[in-house]
């Protein structure tokens, strides 16, 4: 395994009171996998990515739980180690190209300095590992692109910039945080179809984390869906997409259009997202859940009703949801 | 590059021309001129004699005009104290009064960027608090009043510095200045500190809201999930980003460096133009107020010139917007 | 902001709804320690430079009282006519206590008439600009920039050097330095809340442009009026105390502060520190409360800063 985290539990502690952003999360991703992280904003998916970088700042903290990677145990690590981790062993490629890049500095400056920050290697090789990482994401004339400043170039581009930054160092793993909500569709569609074949060329590993269904059932191996920080289905992505187990689920498959379901209505899931800082008792989306009943004011744990497929639910979908 | 300057100069041009009219007319409207270029001491002939040199009886656009060729020509009037040409009496005072405020803008800068870097890299610390009470105090404090504390504390009572004048100059690089010398630099740190008081506090704020904004930026965390080390987050990323407005403003405060100076010369007796402005003021020596006001249009106008380039060349984005237009 | 808002909309019933939003914003007004020993150091001030005539010992202009046998007697002696001298005594043999509450109240009234005027000529010129646009706005509005560009200080300076000394031309000097930081702040508000659709609703429902301006744009501008307003108020009490040292500002039959500080510089190089520490004491302690108070107005005040 590259990365197994287990009961992960990621706590803001915030005047108004505590955050339960994650709170036990349990996955584990294959070299080479692409894992699709769902959920809506809130579900805690994105604090999962940051928590995985060691990158969650102040008043929120890791209070549980275990991430290791390859072995390794990362929580708890010293601030240095984690500095050789990231960027190098873990990568991390955000949403918004137009911030993610410094504006004021090149593009050669940005990317040279992500390889010199963990080998010793001349500015020169640096510079031409930068540019075959260029081409590697489709990046015509990568010299030139070299020299740019980030205004420079488009938003697909730049995001093209921040995916080449991320394989520089060949990782282990990559986060990705809803890398192409911000790119128009057809740039999506080439980015995700790239970095798809960068993951099975070099053996990286892939967490897309998104909001947006269509776009794991593109890309990912194995799917994992999120509800007020906890993962409440998981198993790989034929089998969810085709047969959802959990009501969640079910109602976010129900919510996306699909051309085979031209003139039948869309369905919405009612209701809110919980707040994470009041979490009903038992199950979190029994409040919203059709398939409610008493037993729901318990908390529901893992089974397994069929291979490869986990679900967190009293009353699971037995045969496919409402597809 | 060249025509953005140019047209930078073109504007910069304007702006001179529309000041000398405020001031001449300014002169005019408000206060006697007749006053303003004859010695108060001055009899009748003299008065008829001077009203005729200067066109005084002839309408006010020419006597414009007159006043505009007299100043492209360095000639702004004779002071009535000294008897010698205005513009030469400021030119000769003014480099006094540069070096003063270079100093303090350097002050300014080697205090005032770690410690609003620091407040804004730890902005919950006790230590960062004080610093932020500090630069509120540094805001409210009359320059004057803080020269007098320091004059009190540093020469009389603890008698480390001295109090008042310009110390020995020595000339390195073809600059003749204080900082040259021990004994110079011993008279340069008061009089500079009291100037530099208001824009640390200036630096300090404007570092740490850059730092506190730049810190939540998407670009500061992917430096971050680069595995790059914090030196060269804070020093490479975010200072490039939070320099941009503090030259810019630095620059543009750098007049009123050279305007405040005016209180620091007087209390520190500093042989700058401020002290000569405020002596001009006191024995009515107008022709040098003139010249004064228009050494210092120019000088205004020059600054806002060089900070426009400096932050073309500091901010990629504005330099590559002028090439496309 | 909303609670002008609220106001601005229903003109008819004020009163009820403005009592809770004002009560809330004192409440968090007063949430800072530092805010509150600010405004109590500062209504201590205003209350004492009232109450000079009846709290000082000495009326510090009436020549008959003042002897220069006790000049420069150091802080605690006592005086020919048997007064204890707490603050020490000036030059002129002034009680330093009672010249410096007198002197308080001379730099008070002109920080407050100046900005007072000010903010009155600011706002209509700003309110102008704002309402009329076009052309005139922009010249307006350039105007004021190119003053704001030129250090407060300089242009003051030069002002009282044309004008001359005395108190009606410090206030003059200082309201031509200051009108121009309010008729920006108006304009900007007036800016955006012309833009918004209520005003439109009551262009269409016919009210006069007048009563548009006055009862709809004016109390949004409110807000930022009041915090500039204070700290603009501390600046100028700043800035006249600053001319008046430079000697070109309150003649010494006015002494303001800045006065009293100026006439006790010549003794300061020979020890006698009280002449100039004290009054010098007693403006910083004005300006800054009044910053404070200033700074803890624009926290509370701020739209952008509160959830």
């Amino acid at each position: 395994m590259t990365l197994t985290v287990s009961n992960l539990h990621t706590h803001f502690f915030t005047r108004a009171g505590v955050v339960k952003a994650v709170d036990g999360v349990d996955f584990q991703i294959a070299p080479g996998e692409i894992l699709g992280l769902v959920g809506e904003s809130g579900s805690g998916k994105s604090i999962t990515g940051f928590s995985i970088m060691g990158l969650i700042d102040d008043p929120g903290r890791i209070v549980s739980g275990s991430i290791r990677l390859k072995g390794e145990e990362l929580v708890g690590a010293s601030e240095d180690a984690m500095r050789t981790v990231r960027g190098n062993r873990i990568a991390m490629i955000f949403q918004d190209p137009m911030m993610t890049l410094n504006p004021v500095l090149r593009v050669d400056t940005q990317m040279v300095e992500a390889i010199r920050a963990h080998e010793k290697i001349s500015k020169r090789d640096a510079l031409a590992r930068c540019r075959d990482a260029l081409g590697m994401v489709g990046i015509p004339a990568p010299e030139e692109r070299l020299r740019a400043y980030p205004h420079q170039l488009s938003g697909g581009m730049r995001q093209r910039v921040a995916i080449a930054i991320a394989f520089l160092n060949e990782p282990d793993l990559i986060i990705a945080d809803e890398p192409t909500t911000a790119l128009d569709v057809t740039i999506q569609s080439q980015i995700i179809h790239e970095a798809q074949s960068l993951c099975k060329r070099t053996g990286t590993a892939l967490v897309w984390i998104t909001h947006d269904l269509a776009v794991v059932a593109g890309i990912a191996d194995r799917i994992a869906v999120m509800y007020a920080g906890r993962i409440v289905e998981t198993g790989d992505i034929d089998a969810v997409i085709d047969t959802a187990l959990h009501p969640y689920t079910v109602g976010l498959l129900g919510s996306v259009p699909t051309s085979n379901r031209r003139g039948e209505r869309l369905t919405q899931i009612p209701g809110m997202p919980p707040n994470v800082m009041n979490l009903p008792k038992g199950c979190a989306f029994g409040e919203r859940c059709p398939r409610r009943s008493s037993e729901c004011d318990a908390e529901p744990l893992i089974t397994e009703p069929r291979p490869a497929q986990a679900v967190r639910c009293f009353h699971p979908h037995g045969q496919g949801g409402k597809l | 590059m060249t025509v953005f300057v140019l047209r930078r100069l073109i504007q910069a041009a304007i702006v001179v021309l529309l000041m000398s009219m405020i001031v001449f007319f300014g002169v005019n409207v408000v206060g006697d001129p007749v006053d303003m270029l004859v010695s108060p001491e001055a009899d009748q002939a003299e008065i008829a004699r001077v009203i005729r040199d200067f066109g005084l009886d002839r309408p006010i656009y020419e006597q414009y005009w007159y006043f505009l060729k007299g100043a492209a020509s360095g000639d702004l009037g004779n002071s009535f104290i000294f008897g010698q040409p205005a513009l030469k009496l400021i030119l000769h005072h003014m480099p006094a009064t540069l070096e003063l405020a270079f100093a303090a803008l350097f002050m300014a800068i080697i205090l005032g960027i770690p410690l609003g870097l620091y407040a804004g890299l730890y902005p919950d610390r006790a230590s960062s608090k004080a610093i932020m009470a500090g630069s509120i105090f540094g805001f409210s404090l009359p320059t004057f009043w803080v020269g007098l504390m320091l004059i009190m504390i540093f020469a009389v009572w603890l008698g480390w510095l001295p109090a008042t004048g310009r110390g020995d100059t020595a000339t390195f690089l073809g600059i003749e200045a204080s900082f040259f010398t021990r004994d110079g630099l011993s008279h340069l740190i008061l009089p500079a500190l009291n100037l530099a008081l208001l824009k640390i506090s200036l630096v300090i704020r404007l570092t740490r809201a850059g730092a506190r904004e730049a810190i939540q930026q998407d670009y500061i965390k992917f430096a971050r999930a680069k595995g790059l080390s914090t030196g060269r987050i804070v020093f490479v990323h975010l200072m490039k980003n939070i320099m941009i407005p503090v030259v810019t403003v630095l620059g543009l405060e750098f007049g009123s460096l050279i305007a405040f100076s005016v209180v620091t010369e007087t209390i520190f007796a500093w042989p700058g133009m401020g002290k000569l402005l405020i002596e001009a003021i006191l024995q009515l020596d107008r022709p040098i107020v003139v010249a004064y006001l228009m050494i210092i249009v120019i000088l205004f106008v020059v600054i806002n010139l060089v900070v426009d380039i400096l932050y073309s060349l500091l901010d990629p984005r504005v330099r590559l917007g002028e090439q496309g237009a | 902001m909303t609670i002008e808002h609220t106001d601005a909309a229903s003109p008819m019933v004020p009163i009820p709804k403005i009592q809770a939003p004002w009560r809330r914003f004192a409440s968090e007004f007063f949430e800072s320690w530092i805010a509150r020993v600010a405004l109590f150091t500062l209504l201590t001030i205003i209350l004492l430079a009232l109450a000079a005539p009846w709290i000082t010992p000495q009326n510090p202009y009436d020549l008959a009282q003042v002897s220069v046998m006790d000049g420069r007697l150091p802080p605690g002696e006592e005086s020919f006519d048997g007064y204890t001298m707490w603050l020490g005594s000036d030059g002129a043999g002034r009680d330093l206590y009672s010249a410096i509450l007198y002197g308080l109240r001379i730099s008070l009234a002109v920080g407050v008439a100046s900005g007072g005027i000010a903010l009155v000529i600011g706002s209509l010129i700003g309110l102008f600009a704002a309402y009329i646009g076009g052309r005139v706005e922009t010249f307006i509005m350039r105007l004021v920039d190119l003053q704001l560009s030129f250090p407060a200080a300089l242009t003051a300076l030069i002002l009282v050097a044309i004008l001359g000394k005395g108190i009606d031309k410090i206030i003059i000097a200082l309201v031509l330095v200051q009108w121009a930081y309010y008729a920006r702040t108006v304009r900007g508000s007036a800016l955006v809340e012309r833009r918004k659709e209520y005003i439109e609703a009551a262009t269409c429902l016919g009210l006069s442009h007048g009563r548009i301006v006055m009862r709809h744009i004016m109390p949004n501008c409110l807000a930022p009026l009041i915090v500039v307003g204070t700290v603009q108020t501390a600046h100028a009490i700043a800035l006249e105390a600053t001319l008046s040292f430079l000697g070109v500002g309150l003649p010494q039959t006015e002494p303001s502060l800045g006065v009293l500080i100026a006439n006790g510089y010549e003794y300061m190089l020979s020890g006698r520190y009280w002449i100039s520490v004290f009054p010098g004491l007693a403006l910083l302690f004005t300006i800054v409360s009044i910053n404070l108070v200033g700074d803890r107005l624009r926290d509370v005040l701020n739209p952008r800063l509160s959830k």
